[in-house]
């Protein structure tokens, strides 16, 4: 019984392990497709380090309406978007054309900005969430 | 220790003075505006090129494939607009009609095609006739290739000069270190037409081994302002640098205009992307921007509609600081800049018109018209 405990726990042990670490490199495998998806697309306007101009075109470094609006931001990036947004208390009403951006390029850029210049997400955002998401 | 600040600022003066242009320019806010904007075609979310008909109605570009035609008042969208690669930057992009509308009939519109064997897309000119809202006789008259699905530097802004040669701007298309200064390769290129798209017999590199015949200057990042200058009939571009260096040409045949290898701006990171300002054979801008503005359409005023002190003057619309820019110019020198519409939007195109009124195309927004103050 001992015996079995021990492989029992161990066997759990890899497993989440290895599950956590899988799980760790498909988040960066798409945050470095994400990145190039950022200089590609978002940069000009978002600049380098997510910080936008403000009035203009709103941060992604700390923003409070990216980390709380998830489904909002994906469509966003997915359809382009026309509306106000307040962002860290600034208001914001500059359109963002659609960039044509595939499901996996949505959700390789997203993961990016998430998890990028001190902004975290506890969740990774994958292909199926992204092309759950309509345009309205 | 003195001497040392007393030097040093002598150094920055001489380094200064020994340039053709201060690094950082300013940019004025004008006292007295000529004009009242007024919003007369209204939402269109990203109108990227205009073109005026003889019977006072203008086609407006939508990014997205839309063929606006405006007329009494009413948007009509144009039946067999070209299919377009929507991606980045790319979509329905220019528009222009022939110097010769009226006899001729021809309507040219440059767009991002995914058309070809590769993933995709890249710029392309065509040419058709408006009738009964409807495009016909269309002719593909150039697709650059290979595509590609980077999304940025599509170029496309289309300009006649006074023969009826027909300037086509094309971006280098994200990939900086192979097109620009390839003339075997499209992309980062100005290039010259007859109107019926044939390549004229005189194009520089008519002859040259390997080269695409249709080049007539290059080493171009992203131009997306291209204009004929009516005093002298010269092809003026501007084009966005990368972060600062933003820059306006004036085309001459066969010159390289220098990017990647000399550029007033940094890469988007911060870093340098050369040390170089200029090198012996490419040609300089006569004016460049550093912070970049993001400049996108060009227009000279070529009347004294707004006054006889802005006649000749070059209007510049700003994708990143939202507002209208006049250079005020003496010749090929840049005497001052103003800062017109603060905070209209996104200004993707400006254009005057054949009433010599300038309209301004800002995203989000739609068409102005700059009506004169009395």
């Amino acid at each position: 019984m001992k015996t079995f405990l021990l492989i029992y726990f161990s066997a759990i042990i890899t497993l989440s392990l290895y599950l956590f670490q899988n799980q760790d490199a498909a988040l960066a495998e798409s945050m470095q497709r994400g990145s190039e998806i950022y200089s590609d697309f978002c940069v000009t306007c978002h600049l380098q380090e997510g910080e936008g101009v403000t009035n203009t075109f709103p941060p992604l470094a700390g923003a409070d309406y990216l980390m709380a609006n998830r489904e909002a931001s994906i469509r966003g990036v997915k359809f382009g978007q026309q509306q106000e947004i307040v962002v860290n208390g600034v208001t914001y009403n500059t359109a963002m054309p659609d960039p044509g951006l595939e499901a996996e390029e949505v959700a390789d850029v997203m993961n990016y900005i998430l998890n990028s210049w001190g902004n975290v997400s506890e969740e990774m955002v994958t292909v199926a969430e992204v092309e759950s998401v309509s345009e309205n | 220790m003195k001497n040392s600040v007393l030097l040093l600022g002598l150094s920055i003066l001489t380094f200064n003075l020994s340039c053709a242009q201060d690094t950082v320019n300013k940019v004025d806010t004008p006292e007295k505006i000529p004009f009242t904007a007024e919003l007369l075609i209204d939402e269109i979310p990203v109108p990227w090129g205009m073109a005026f008909l003889p019977d006072g109605s203008m086609l407006v570009t939508e990014i997205s494939g839309d063929l606006i035609h405006y007329k009494d008042g009413q948007k009509t969208k144009v039946s067999n607009a070209p299919k377009v690669y929507k991606r980045g930057q790319g979509g329905l992009l220019d528009v222009a009609t022939h110097p010769d509308y009226e006899n001729k009939g021809w309507i040219y519109i440059s767009y991002a095609s995914d058309e070809g064997k590769e993933k995709g897309g890249h710029t392309a000119l065509m040419r058709a006739k408006l009738k009964d809202n409807a495009l016909v006789d269309i002719e593909q008259l150039y697709k650059a290739t290979p595509n590609t699905t980077k999304g940025q530097h599509f170029g496309s802004r289309i300009a006649f000069d006074n023969d009826s040669y027909l300037f086509l701007s094309i971006g280098e298309r994200g990939d900086r270190d192979h097109n620009p200064q390839d003339i075997t390769r499209d992309g980062g290129k100005i290039y010259r037409f007859n109107d019926d798209g044939s390549i004229p017999e005189d194009n520089p590199f008519v002859g040259t081994d390997g080269a695409k015949t249709a080049i007539y200057s290059y080493g171009h990042r992203n131009p997306q302002g291209l204009a004929k200058n009516p005093e002298t009939g010269e092809i003026w571009d501007n084009e966005h640098g990368p972060q600062g260096g933003d820059e306006i040409n004036i085309i001459e045949p066969g010159a390289n205009y220098g990017w990647p290898v000399v550029t007033y701006g940094i890469n988007y990171s911060g870093t340098p992307i050369t040390d170089k300002t200029e090198m012996e054979g490419m040609t300089q801008p006569i004016h460049y921007w550093v912070p970049s503005i993001a400049p996108s359409g060009m227009a000279f005023i070529s009347s004294d509609t707004y006054g006889a002190d802005w006649k000749g003057s070059v209007l510049v619309g700003s994708l990143k600081f939202q507002y209208l820019e006049r250079l005020a110019m003496d010749g090929h020198t840049v005497t001052k800049r103003e800062e017109l519409m603060p905070g209209l939007g996104r200004v993707r195109n400006v254009e005057e018109g054949p009433d010599g009124l300038i309209y301004v195309a800002v995203e989000g927004k739609g068409v102005y018209k700059l009506v004169p103050k009395k």
